[in-house]
């Protein structure tokens, strides 16, 4: 096992696979703009102005280090130690920020004028409209016509920040396919666009640098937790959807064998129904979006039909590295249904004053199954991904409270 | 020499360009398809690509979604795509024929099975869009133990050393893309068009093909005095698909494509 997580850092290899995971699975015409790109973020990777300017907008403009804040109604309730990484905090409201601002920073070395995003909840395409309006540089958003409608107020705030958000009716109308237009637009601008994938999945070298840009999660929450508490957690608990966040607070963790790395899956309306959104618990191995991965897919291949309340988390895929360290053993995928997420987010708002991301609450939810297995000796941290104002309509119409 | 390269061969010493016709296999359904191939091949087609429809066909803009998607609606699968194709090849045994699709559903399917299926069902050569020559080392491993042709695809950004690759990699022919884009309708033809295929055809003897929004006679004619030949895709299933009710449908598409192959001889 200690051989095998020391590897884990070196992961991916040269090329872009994370086991039999990852790889390049794009048509031709975007291969020279992956080469371009794989070089550009080689390029910044080494260069100490490049982290230095980075780091600067995390702080001033993101508002990090994020706290981890102690969650002592929650702790009681529980009867274990609970910590809340409060991703929540930064500006725009989730750690999309994180990615968003390294990607716009590699776009402005590659001198790529134009940016395009896709987005599910929406977090990510007002991240994206974030620092494109920090930078001045056009922006369009990608995002299924469905999604728009449950998530209209981050529709509204891109708008705001001057980027053009273009509703995808295709396929399912939801984030998947919103990932597709994002794609054959930029087979059709790659020239002069940067796309800004928001998740650790698409084609190799996203997978590792949407990675390395939320590692920062991780890396803070080490140092805080050894502060706090003198030694590292028992569990980190994170959502899963494309697996960005997850990814970002386990990365700095791999090495550390004793630490329980807990992925929730959104098992929607349960995994018996097919009305899920589960690919690491229950799809099996496939191709889309560039990459190979767990796929939510059907007995011919093609991509399955998902749901999930939480539109962020409504995605048939799941990042190259999650597959890679589920089968290696390292993390482990659970899933919550979309009632016991409506009642995690319910808990932590009356417990701590929270009221978190409906994506979160998938993560927050899975505490109540890990209920019997807990001490007050035991340590965890949730990665409180994001904020809950978007999901307020969702919310209120599921639990009946207008 | 497989059927595709004799046949392009034989054009070839004939001083002629080729037309390559693409349909979906299923759309509007499989009699239907099966019957347009014929009349593709009446009408002067060369090679027929036939679709086999994927959910999420990245490369492809919105008729050939729409025609993917209804083809699936209607319970289009893969393993129903190789029977189109059998039947297909029962009534022209001698028109060179290449599926075409994306890469999960026939690594779902299982690639050797896949490969050993399709050939026996009468496929010549094949094209996965979204596999490049780096990911298709297993995949081209099993397409020459069947004797079956890969064609790879070069687009106008590709690289030298990328078009050194792909040329000596791809069996048939090698697929151009016209412009960076989806396939679907264009009206012009891009300026750089002419430089990259003549760049292409600087580091290859294989025939180069030319696809991706090219609808009417004088495209082709244009595309034909620097190319080898055309791959017509959309404008074809938004005809079949406009006039499917029609019971001149047959005629109207064997007129159409009549009028692309003789634009191939100008």
């Amino acid at each position: 096992m200690t051989t095998a997580t020391a590897e884990y850092a070196l992961l991916p290899d040269g090329r872009g696979r994370f086991g039999v995971y990852g790889g390049r699975f794009v048509p031709e015409t975007l291969i020279p703009a992956l080469d371009e790109l794989t070089l550009a973020y080689a390029a910044a990777q080494q260069d100490p102005a490049f982290q230095k300017e980075l780091d600067g907008h995390l702080k001033d403009y993101v508002g990090r280090a994020t706290p981890l804040y102690y969650a002592e109604r929650l702790s009681d309730e529980y009867g274990a130690k609970i910590y809340l990484k409060r991703e929540d905090l930064c500006h725009t409201g989730a750690h999309k920020i994180n990615n968003a601002l390294g990607q716009i920073l590699l776009a402005k070395r590659m001198g790529k004028p134009r940016i395009i995003a896709e987005t599910g909840a929406g977090q990510h395409g007002v991240a994206v409209a974030t620092v494109c309006a920090r930078f001045g540089v056009e922006c369009e958003v990608y995002m299924g016509e469905e999604d728009t409608r449950r998530q209209a107020l981050n529709v509204a705030r891109m708008k705001l920040l001057g980027a053009k958000v273009i509703p995808v009716t295709s396929g399912t109308a939801t984030l998947k396919d919103a990932t597709n237009e994002a794609i054959r637009d930029w087979v059709t601008n790659v020239r002069n666009t940067h796309y800004i994938i928001g998740s650790v999945v698409g084609p190799h070298p996203y997978p590792m640098i949407v990675r390395d840009f939320q590692s920062v999660i991780g890396r803070e929450a080490r140092a805080q937790i050894l502060e706090k508490e003198g030694r590292l957690p028992d569990h980190i608990i994170a959502c899963v959807g494309g697996g960005s966040n997850a990814m970002g607070i386990f990365y700095p963790f791999l090495n550390d064998g004793a630490v329980n790395l807990l992925g929730v899956e959104a098992a929607g309306e349960g995994l018996d129904s097919g009305k899920h959104c589960a690919p690491l618990t229950a799809g099996a191995l496939g191709v889309l979006h560039g990459s190979a991965s767990y796929l939510m897919q059907d007995s011919d291949g093609q991509v399955a039909v998902t749901h999930s309340i939480s539109a962020g988390l409504d995605y048939p895929g799941v990042g190259p590295e999650h597959a890679w360290m589920k089968d290696a053993g390292r993390a482990k995928y659970v899933s919550v249904t979309d009632n016991e997420a409506l009642e995690g987010l319910q808990k932590l708002a009356h417990r701590e004053g929270i009221i978190c991301a409906l994506e979160t609450a998938h993560a927050i939810a899975y505490l109540e199954k890990m209920r019997p297995q807990l001490t007050p000796e035991t340590i965890l941290i949730v990665n409180c991904s994001g904020r809950g104002d978007k999901d307020m309509n969702t919310v209120v119409q599921s639990l009946e409270l207008a | 020499m497989s059927r595709l390269s004799q046949h392009f061969a034989a054009l070839r010493s004939r001083n002629e360009k080729a037309l390559v016709c693409f349909v979906t296999a299923g759309d509007p359904n499989p009699d239907a398809t099966v019957a347009l191939v014929e009349t593709l091949a009446k009408a002067g087609a060369d090679c027929v690509e036939i679709g086999i429809p994927f959910s999420d066909p990245l490369a492809d803009g919105p008729s050939i979604q729409a025609s993917s998607q209804r083809a699936l609606e209607k319970g289009m699968t893969v393993r129903k795509s190789l029977e189109v194709i059998r039947r297909i090849r029962a009534r022209v045994p001698d028109l060179p024929l290449i599926p075409m699709t994306y890469y999960n559903p026939i690594r779902h399917f299982g690639l050797a099975e896949y490969a050993r299926q399709a050939k026996e069902a009468g496929a010549d050569g094949h094209i996965v869009t979204d596999l490049t020559p780096e990911e298709a080392e297993e995949w081209k491993r099993i397409c020459i133990a069947e004797e079956l042709d890969t064609v790879f695809l070069l687009a106008p950004t590709s690289t030298t050393a990328r078009i050194e690759i792909v040329t000596a990699l791809s069996d048939g022919f090698v697929y151009c893309v016209s412009r960076t884009g989806v396939t679907g309708l264009r009206d012009d033809i891009p300026a750089e068009l002419r430089d990259v295929v003549t760049n292409i055809k600087a580091y290859t003897d294989k025939p180069v093909f030319v696809g991706f929004g090219i609808s009417r006679p004088e495209h082709v004619e244009r595309i034909v005095a620097f190319a080898d030949g055309v791959v017509v895709g959309t404008s074809l299933v938004n005809l079949i698909h406009k006039e499917r009710d029609n019971p001149a449908l047959l005629d109207i598409v064997y007129q159409y494509v009549a009028s692309l192959k003789a634009a191939t001889k100008s």
